[in-house]
C-alpha cells in the first residue's frame, strides 16, 4: 500500500498580479518503506511540496493522500502522528532558549504521551546523543548534534513518514556521513518511509530508491537510482544536472 | 621557478577566552604564486581565519601573530592600519561566503560597485559607471543596466555572488581570496561562478586562494591544495592527486562522501585521531 500519494498538486503564493506558481501539476507515489528523493535547483519547488504536505503552504490544490487518508485543508491530530519533518538548517529550527529536554518534552506532551521522561531518554539514545545532552541548549551543540536533536524531535510522535528537507546541506561532509548513516539505520529499524529533498544528487543516490527531478515547479522525470547511477536520465535537464554533479 | 606573490610563515590566530587562549590557526606556512591554491577542511579547522588573517581583518581581542606575511617582498604585519587599507581591495581582495550578508541592502548594486571602484581610483562617476557595466558583463550578467539600478534583495544568490566577484575584481587585485564563494549556490550555478573566476584568474594572472569544504570541487578547480585540521595544515598535495592523498584525515573526508558511481550500504565515518591535532603543521611553501 502506498504511504504517500500526491496527485496533480499545485501550490501558489500571492494572488492576481503577484501570483507565483511554485509547484505545477506534481504527481508521485511512495510505497510504504520506500525512500524517495526530490532533486532540483533552488526555486524549483521541491521544498514547497514538503511544505504543502505538512500544511505550511496554505494555497494548494490537488490530492494528497497519506496512509490512505485524504488530506483536507485542516489536518487532524493523527496526521501529525504519521508525518513529521526535519528542516534544513539545524541552527534555525530549534528554539534558542529551550533546552533539548524542553524541545523533546513539549513535543511528547503535545502528542499526549504520558511516560515523557523515559521517552526523552530513549529518543536521545536512538539518535546517538545520550544522556549528557539532555539539559543542553542549542548554542552548546554543534551543527551535527543539533540536527540529531531535530531528528529526535521528528521521531518523538513515532511517525511513519519522515519528510527531510535538505537534512545535511548545512553540515560538513564528515558530519553528513554520520547523519546519513543515522537516517539509514532509523529507517531500517523502524520501517520508516522517507521523502527527501536535496540538491546533491550523490546524497539522494545514496539514500533513496527512486527520485523525481524538478525544474521550474514541474516534475520533469521520475527515475530509479539504478538508472541514475548508469547515467540513464531521459530528460535533457536531468542529464545536465547529472553531468554537473559528477 | 614560480614567483611568489604571497609568503606566509608561521601564522597564528589566537582568541583569548575564559577557558584560556584558543588557537584557531596554529603555525601555518604557505606560499602563493600565480596559481589556484585551495584550502579545505571542516568547519572550525581555521581555513576562513587564515584567509582573514592575511588581510589582517581579525579584530581585537583576536590576536594575529606571524613571522611574516609577505606580499611581493613587503611584510604586511609591519604595515600600519592606514597602509593596510591601501592593500585591502586594491591588491588583495576577498569574496565572502554569503552574498546576502556582504552586500549593502539599502544601496543599489550600481552605487556599491561604483563606490568600490572610486575608493581605489580617481575615476569620475561616468567612468566608474562604464567600468561597472563592463565588469558586470565580464561576470556574465545579462542586462547589466537593469542590475545596476536594482537592490540586492532583487537578485538571486548566484547573481549576488557574481556581483560580489565583479566588485572585488574591479580594482584589479593581484590576489583574490574566495571564502566558500559557491557553497550558498546550486550545483548548476556553482559551475558558472567557478568558470567565471577561473577565466578572470587566468586572464589577469592573479593568485587565487580558494577556501572550501568541498573536496571534489577543490580537486577539480585548484592547482594545489592545503588540507587543514584543527588549525594546522596536515597535508599539502597537488589537486589532481588529491584522491591519492595519504593522510588519514584526508582519506577519511574523501571516504565519507557518498558517490554515485560507487554505491555503498553505509558511509564511512571519520575516526579522529588526537595525534592529528598535535602533529606539527606541514609547510605549504615552495
Amino acid at each position: 500500500m502506498s504511504m504517500l500519494t500526491v496527485q496533480d498538486l499545485n501550490v501558489w503564493f500571492g494572488s492576481n498580479r503577484d501570483r507565483v506558481d511554485a509547484v505545477i501539476g506534481a504527481s508521485f507515489e511512495i510505497p510504504r518503506g520506500e525512500s524517495f528523493g526530490l532533486v532540483g535547483e533552488s526555486g524549483s519547488g521541491k521544498s514547497t511540496i514538503l511544505r504543502a504536505i505538512t500544511g505550511l503552504a496554505p494555497d494548494w490544490s490537488g490530492a494528497i493522500t497519506v496512509d490512505g487518508q485524504q488530506i483536507g485543508k485542516a489536518r487532524p491530530k493523527t496526521f501529525f502522528k504519521t508525518v513529521q519533518m526535519v528542516f534544513q538548517d539545524p541552527y534555525a529550527s530549534l528554539h534558542p532558549r529551550h533546552s533539548v529536554d524542553q524541545v523533546l518534552g513539549e513535543t511528547l506532551h503535545l502528542h499526549g504521551f504520558k511516560d515523557i521522561d523515559s521517552r526523552v531518554v530513549k529518543l536521545l539514545d536512538d539518535v546517538g546523543l545520550g544522556q549528557k545532552f539532555r539539559f543542553r541548549y542549542p548554542h552548546q551543540l554543534s551543527g551535527g548534534q543539533r540536527q540529531r536533536v531535530a531528528i529526535a524531535r521528528a521521531l518523538a510522535p513515532e511517525p511513519a513518514l519522515l519528510l527531510l528537507d535538505e537534512p545535511t546541506s548545512a553540515l560538513d561532509v564528515s558530519v553528513q556521513a554520520e547523519i546519513l548513516n543515522l537516517l539509514a539505520d532509523l529507517r531500517a529499524d523502524r520501517g520508516l518511509t522517507y521523502l527527501m529533498v536535496s540538491h546533491d544528487l550523490s546524497v539522494v543516490g545514496h539514500m533513496c530508491d527512486r527520485l523525481a527531478v524538478m525544474k521550474d515547479g514541474e516534475i520533469v522525470e521520475v527515475l530509479d537510482v539504478a538508472a541514475l547511477r548508469a547515467m540513464e536520465a531521459a530528460h535533457p535537464y536531468s542529464k545536465q544536472l547529472l553531468e554537473a554533479s559528477v | 621557478m614560480m614567483t611568489n606573490l604571497l609568503d606566509v610563515e608561521n601564522l597564528w590566530v589566537k582568541f583569548p577566552t575564559r577557558q584560556g587562549v584558543f588557537d584557531a590557526v596554529r603555525g601555518v606556512s604557505f606560499t602563493l604564486g600565480r596559481e589556484r591554491l585551495g584550502i579545505v577542511g571542516e568547519s572550525g579547522s581555521g581555513k576562513s581565519m587564515t584567509g582573514r588573517a592575511i588581510l589582517r581583518l581579525i579584530r581585537p581581542p583576536g590576536i594575529v601573530e606571524a613571522d611574516q606575511i609577505e606580499l611581493e617582498g613587503v611584510d604586511l604585519m609591519q604595515k600600519s592600519e592606514k597602509d593596510m587599507r591601501a592593500v585591502r581591495g586594491q591588491r588583495i581582495s576577498m569574496v565572502m561566503q554569503d552574498p546576502k550578508f556582504s552586500l549593502n541592502p539599502v544601496m543599489t548594486i550600481g552605487d556599491q560597485i561604483m563606490e568600490a571602484y572610486r575608493l581605489h581610483s580617481k575615476a569620475s562617476k561616468s567612468e566608474a559607471y562604464a567600468k561597472s557595466l563592463e565588469m558586470l558583463e565580464a561576470v556574465s550578467i545579462r542586462n547589466p543596466e537593469r542590475v545596476m539600478r536594482a537592490y540586492p534583495h532583487e537578485m538571486s544568490g548566484g547573481m549576488g555572488q557574481r556581483i560580489m566577484i565583479a566588485m572585488m575584481l574591479i580594482p584589479n587585485p593581484e590576489i583574490l581570496i574566495a571564502d566558500e564563494p559557491t557553497s550558498a549556490l546550486d550545483v548548476s550555478v556553482q559551475r558558472q561562478v567557478l568558470d567565471i573566476m577561473d577565466r578572470l584568474v587566468k586572464e589577469r594572472g592573479m593568485g587565487l586562494i580558494f577556501i572550501s569544504h568541498d573536496l571534489n570541487l577543490v580537486a577539480d578547480f585548484c592547482d594545489r591544495v592545503l588540507i587543514m585540521y584543527a588549525g594546522r595544515i596536515v597535508e599539502v598535495c597537488d589537486a589532481d592527486k588529491l584522491h591519492e592523498a595519504q593522510h588519514p584525515y584526508t582519506r577519511g573526508l574523501l571516504n565519507s562522501l557518498p558517490r554515485l558511481d560507487a554505491p555503498r550500504k553505509r558511509l564511512e565515518v571519520l575516526q579522529r585521531d588526537p595525534q592529528w591535532s598535535t602533529a606539527p603543521s606541514v609547510s605549504g611553501r615552495i
